[in-house]
């Protein structure tokens, strides 16, 4: 890509400096003669012939090695982090099949590790594209599984993007990619299989059980239709695109519980289109369901 | 009127390349017929990509294709770009009704053809293979349906032309009309034989 | 001196509903394409109102995706290739010393189709209906699950109609350039741009084909509850994408070859001198529109084909980069030792050579399959395929009308306005553009309505903004100029520029109806200027003055062009949710068998009845036709 970018920097400058002296150097001046009609230059054409071939052979070989390079498959490979990644109109599920665990909108890996992806679609075309780790696959309808693979050098927060048109909300499909030890995403993985713990106030509880865990999961509770909310209150954004922080300045920054609160207060003004209904509950239910989401932690990071 | 109202006897060898406006409506109709060949390739691309998708307890090409009957479909269709052949070498002979004849004679054989596959579908959606079954069923349909479109297109433009023949006479205006219908006739005969390969042929052996 | 047969010759707008004339057809090409390219650049500039600043709320998730999808569609098909129509029958014909197009009446035919199914897609508007998946319209997103509104049958529709025009005149182009050359016009001396209009030509009649099967099978879909695309029922929907893009790669060269030709003319004839390698850029030519069919894949790398496949359409696509490259330097030494006159029409070429150039490379770049992983789908393609197409086609278009105003109207636009055109739309043209390259490897998607704040995309997507408003500027002063130009007398002259090469300016300004009072004898390659070096004044002609044939005006192919629209209207609404009569007549399929039946009734009295034209005789021609 690098290389590219030169030899296609350098076309350009030799290009346009020729551009540039024709352009002054022949100028219509008064009493210009008719101009020799030349019909043209065998040395000169076969040159500019023959260079853009030598340039693209030159591009054509680390072109083709990375091609098969990127497509080894590492989906049988036990020391490579499985993932099946699957989108949806507007989400993302990620299944770790070695662990046996689903986790929704960020994908937790371990620094340093491959990570092999298999990516396929529930609805509509979607394409996974993390642009600061890794190139985007498209993930398709029907049996048509796509694989890549990618690894994070060193720990962080990455931003991941949906790269095809699939919606009203194709543009607020972000997902976060957190790349952490191996300690931590191990004490993760144990963490995301202990049972769900449910609300403390019963009667928030029992509104959460009836109305929230009818599609969502926390822990082994609630069904893994939408987005699993187990240690939702670790994330860094509430559904992909209402950012969390302590220390808002943007529109679409807010701490965890006032995020959570303005998406299940209005998830269609939100992200238009999406699949999740304005719930039925009361002022205070709100309240008490986005303080027990937002206090729902994991704490994996020491 | 003058200039078109040639006895029969006084037309040029090849009347259908005797002025510029018949030399263009050939090589136009040409190359008409490669954008077709394209249409047409682009449809049995489709259909060969799509002819194993059958889906759950519909039937497949090997129960539903019965040979037999698209044999006789396809020897009504060969033999009529034969005869139109002959229509077309009664023209440059200046047989007028000789032409007319073996031009009806086609058109007839083009209906047997027509009617065998109307009797043919009606069969299969008898069977349970729809146009909304499966993708099996659409892309067959369609590349099918398509060649069964052009085939009555061409039924009723060739009979149009036997009309325009009987009125006004074998003109330099009409024989170039003539040949190009010969030559979309040939073409669809050619598409079939493609069709009856790929499709049933091919869908028997599976 | 009566003629044989009395034709009825209209006047107004009935003139121009009948005419079979190609210069007429031509300027109606270049109303209705300039109409819609309005359309398509208000689009575009919501489009980037909406993306001035982070979380703009100018127009919501669903206008957005209908803008987005109206804009690419309508540039693309109503906009750019009707444009291009307009020129190649303004010019085609008048540099090869042809009287007429092969088909006149089916040339008629291609523009009222294209018209009508442009109007169809539009008036989606309307109806409140609007396609909003993409040009590309991309399955499933496209499919009846998805898109539950009849947006994307106005698509099909409106594409399938205007398609059919497209196919018709492709057709007829070729069959004029092969059989209706003027004698001693060989191949090999050709204009450029008139053999650019050959192999575009044959690139629409090899590449529309397929998209009409895939609007067909799309329609199906829809329409009739077919699976090609529908995954549950056995379908593929990357067999749409292979579909799509081997018409569309194609098409992108369909587009771009025509503004070769128009460059090859105009720096040739303001460089005063024979277009540097002619034989060479005649190869080149063939090479692209080979090589473009073999390429479609690239649109495609990260579907999930398998590296092979990559591999291979990776090292096609840049193959493509060779002949490219060819014409660039031909160009610029056309211009080497050459005496260069920087008119309007000039400034737009010359502009082109740096655009394209950029446009280029960055699609050599993409076409490493590796490296398209990460710029593909983001503002990175944007900005190429803009560079490609806007800093391409629209630059050349612009250069080629600035040069043939004169010969199509016989007005000169106004040079200073029109050189203020070129740098306010050229400088706008590149804020717009050129920033978008860094927004994409920035990780900017393409095709989203809104973006966060905090991510570094804000500045860059204001100056592209303000980019977008110059060339709305540029286009504007353009427009500005035309009705400055038209309260003006036909003054041009026969070669208005002085250094005309080609037949064209052989003959008045605008060319009579007849184009050329006698034919002429093609000597050389520039015919005029061969003509003009030997000393003579005018070209020789090939025969002696006579009664000259034309065809008579029709209305049919309007009537069948709006029978189609009718049709396209009685399919879509087959299923509607209206009641009394109006639900029975489409219900019933009533409507859309009366559309078929205006269409295929035409078909008939067109075939029954014989044209037999009308004669224009020599004392009409010497006596208005030819100038003093």
């Amino acid at each position: 890509m690098k290389l590219s970018i030169l030899i296609m920097v350098l076309v350009v400058i030799v290009v346009f400096a020729l551009a540039f002296y024709v352009i002054v150097k022949f100028r219509r001046r008064p009493n210009d003669k008719i101009p020799v009609q030349v019909e043209g230059n065998h040395k000169l054409e076969i040159i500019w012939t023959v260079v853009p071939i030598v340039l693209l052979l030159i591009l054509a070989v680390p072109t083709v090695k990375h091609v098969f390079g990127l497509a080894k498959d590492y989906t049988k490979d036990p020391d490579a982090v499985q993932v099946i990644v699957t989108a949806h109109q507007y989400w993302w599920e990620f299944e770790y099949p070695q662990y046996g665990i689903k986790t929704s909108q960020e994908l937790m890996i371990p620094t340093g590790k491959t990570v092999s992806v298999q990516a396929k679609s529930a609805d509509v075309i979607h394409s996974f594209w993390i642009p600061a780790l890794a190139g985007k696959i498209d993930t398709n309808p029907g049996a048509n599984v796509n694989t890549m693979f990618f690894s994070a050098d060193h720990d962080g927060v990455y931003l991941g993007k949906c790269a095809e048109l699939c919606g009203p909300s194709h543009a607020l499909m972000d997902f976060k990619v957190k790349s952490v030890n191996e300690g931590a995403f191990d004490r993760w993985v144990a963490a995301m299989k202990e049972p769900g713990k449910l609300p403390a106030d019963p009667a928030i509880a029992e509104v959460f059980e009836k109305q929230c865990l009818t599609c969502h999961a926390v822990g082994d509770k609630g069904l893994q239709l939408y987005p699993n909310l187990t240690g939702i209150g670790d994330k860094e954004t509430i559904a992909g695109i209402l950012v969390n922080t302590d220390d808002p300045q943007y529109k679409n920054e807010g701490t965890t519980h006032d995020n959570l609160k303005r998406w299940i207060e209005d998830p269609q003004a939100v992200k238009p289109g999406n699949s999740m209904p304005k719930v039925d509950l009361t002022p205070e239910q709100i309240e008490g369901i986005a303080k027990y989401l937002s206090e729902y932690k994991l704490n994996v990071e020491q | 009127m003058s200039a078109h109202s040639h006895l029969d006897g006084q037309l040029p060898h090849e009347p259908e390349r005797a002025t510029l406006e018949g030399r263009n409506k050939v090589l136009g109709f040409w190359l008409f017929l490669g954008g077709e060949t394209v249409l047409f390739g682009t449809l049995f691309s489709a259909f060969l990509a799509l002819r194993d998708q059958v889906g759950d307890g519909n039937p497949t090409s090997q129960e539903l294709f019965k040979l037999s009957l698209v044999a006789i479909a396809t020897v009504l269709l060969l033999t009529s770009s034969l005869t139109s052949v002959f229509a077309i070498q009664a023209m440059h002979r200046n047989q007028v009704k000789s032409m007319q004849l073996w031009l009806i004679v086609t058109v007839v054989l083009g209906l047997g053809f027509l009617g065998l596959e109307i009797y043919e579908f009606f069969h299969y959606v008898h069977e349970g293979h729809k146009f909304s079954t499966s993708a099996f069923s659409s892309s067959f349909y369609t590349l099918v349906g398509f060649h069964g479109a052009h085939v009555l297109f061409g039924i009723v433009w060739i009979s149009l032309l036997i009309g325009q023949v009987y009125r006004k006479g074998l003109t330099v205006v009409t024989a170039p009309k003539v040949y190009v219908a010969g030559m979309y006739w040939h073409f669809i005969d050619v598409v079939w034989v493609f069709i009856f390969t790929v499709v049933y042929l091919m869908g028997k052996v599976g | 001196m009566a003629h044989a047969h009395p034709v009825k010759r209209y006047t107004g707008l009935m003139d121009w509903l009948t005419t079979v004339d190609h210069k007429k057809i031509g300027i109606l090409y270049l109303i209705a394409g300039g109409f819609f390219f309005l359309i398509g650049g208000l689009e575009a500039l919501l489009i980037r109102v909406q993306l001035w600043k982070p979380l703009n709320d100018f127009v919501g998730a669903d206008t957005y995706n209908e803008l987005l999808t109206m804009h690419g569609t309508t540039m693309i098909f109503l906009a750019a290739m009707p444009v291009i129509f307009a020129m190649m029958n303004a010019i085609v014909p008048l540099q090869i010393g042809a009287r007429d197009v092969a088909f006149p009446f089916l040339n008629a035919l291609g523009f009222w189709t294209f018209l009508f199914g442009g109007l169809l897609l539009n008036l989606s508007w309307i109806a409140q209906a609007v396609p909003d998946a993409g040009w590309t319209s991309y399955l499933p997103l496209a499919s009846p699950t998805y898109s539950t509104h009849k947006g994307v049958d106005y698509y099909v529709l409106g594409l399938q109609i205007a398609g059919i025009g497209t196919l018709i005149g492709g057709i007829n182009f070729l069959v004029t350039i092969i059989n209706m050359r003027a004698p001693g016009m060989s191949f090999m001396r050709m204009p450029m741009f008139t053999w650019t209009v050959f192999i575009t030509s044959a690139l629409i009649l090899f590449a529309f084909p397929a998209l009409t099967v895939g609007l067909v099978a799309l329609m199906f879909d829809r329409l009739f509850s077919a699976n090609f695309f529908e995954v549950s029922g056995g379908g593929n929907t990357v067999l749409w994408e292979h579909i799509f893009w081997i018409f569309g790669h194609p098409e992108v060269y369909i587009l771009i070859l025509p503004a070769f030709g128009i460059i090859s003319e105009v720096i040739s004839t303001f460089s005063r001198k024979r277009l540097f390698g002619y034989s060479s850029m005649v190869f080149a030519t063939v090479l692209i529109g080979f090589l473009g069919f073999m390429v479609w894949a690239h649109h495609m790398f990260t579907v999930g084909l398998g590296p092979v496949a990559n591999a291979l359409f990776s090292i096609a696509t840049m193959l493509i980069a060779v002949p490219t490259g060819i014409k660039i330097f031909n160009w610029i030494f056309t211009m080497w030792g050459g005496s260069i006159k920087f008119t309007a029409a000039n400034l737009f070429a010359v502009g082109f050579v740096p655009t394209f150039v950029m446009g280029g490379v960055t699609g050599v770049m993409l076409a490493a399959a590796p490296a398209d992983f990460q710029y593909h789908d983001s503002y990175f393609v944007v900005a190429h395929f803009h560079y490609v197409i806007v800093g391409g086609l629209v630059l050349g278009l612009f250069a080629g009308l600035h040069y043939w105003w004169p010969k199509m109207f016989g007005r000169m636009l106004n040079e200073g306005l029109a050189k203020l055109t070129f740098w306010t739309f050229f400088i706008g043209f590149h804020l717009t553009f050129f920033v978008q390259h860094f927004l994409g490897l920035l990780g900017m998607p393409r095709r989203v309505w809104t973006y966060l704040d905090g991510l570094g995309f804000n500045t860059m997507n204001l100056i592209s903004t303000i980019g977008a408003f110059l060339m709305g500027v540029g286009t504007i002063l353009f427009i500005i100029n035309i009705i400055v130009t038209a309260a003006k007398p036909k003054t041009a002259g026969d070669d208005p520029w002085e250094d005309g090469r080609t037949l064209e300016w052989s003959i008045p300004s605008p060319a009579p109806e007849y184009n050329f009072a006698q034919t002429p004898l093609v000597r050389g390659y520039d015919a005029l200027w061969k003509e003009k070096m030997d000393g003579n004044d005018a070209m020789t002609p090939a025969e002696p003055i006579g009664p000259i044939h034309m065809p008579s005006p029709s209305i049919l192919p309007f009537l069948m062009s709006l029978g189609l629209f009718i049709a396209g209207y009685g399919f879509m609404y087959a299923e509607n949710e209206w009641t009394g009569i109006m639900h029975d007549l489409f219900a019933s399929h009533a409507v859309a068998g009366a559309g078929l039946l205006i269409t295929l009734g035409c078909m008939v009295v067109r075939s029954l009845k014989d044209d037999h034209g009308f004669h224009i005789e020599p004392d009409e021609i010497t006596g208005k036709g030819v100038k003093a």
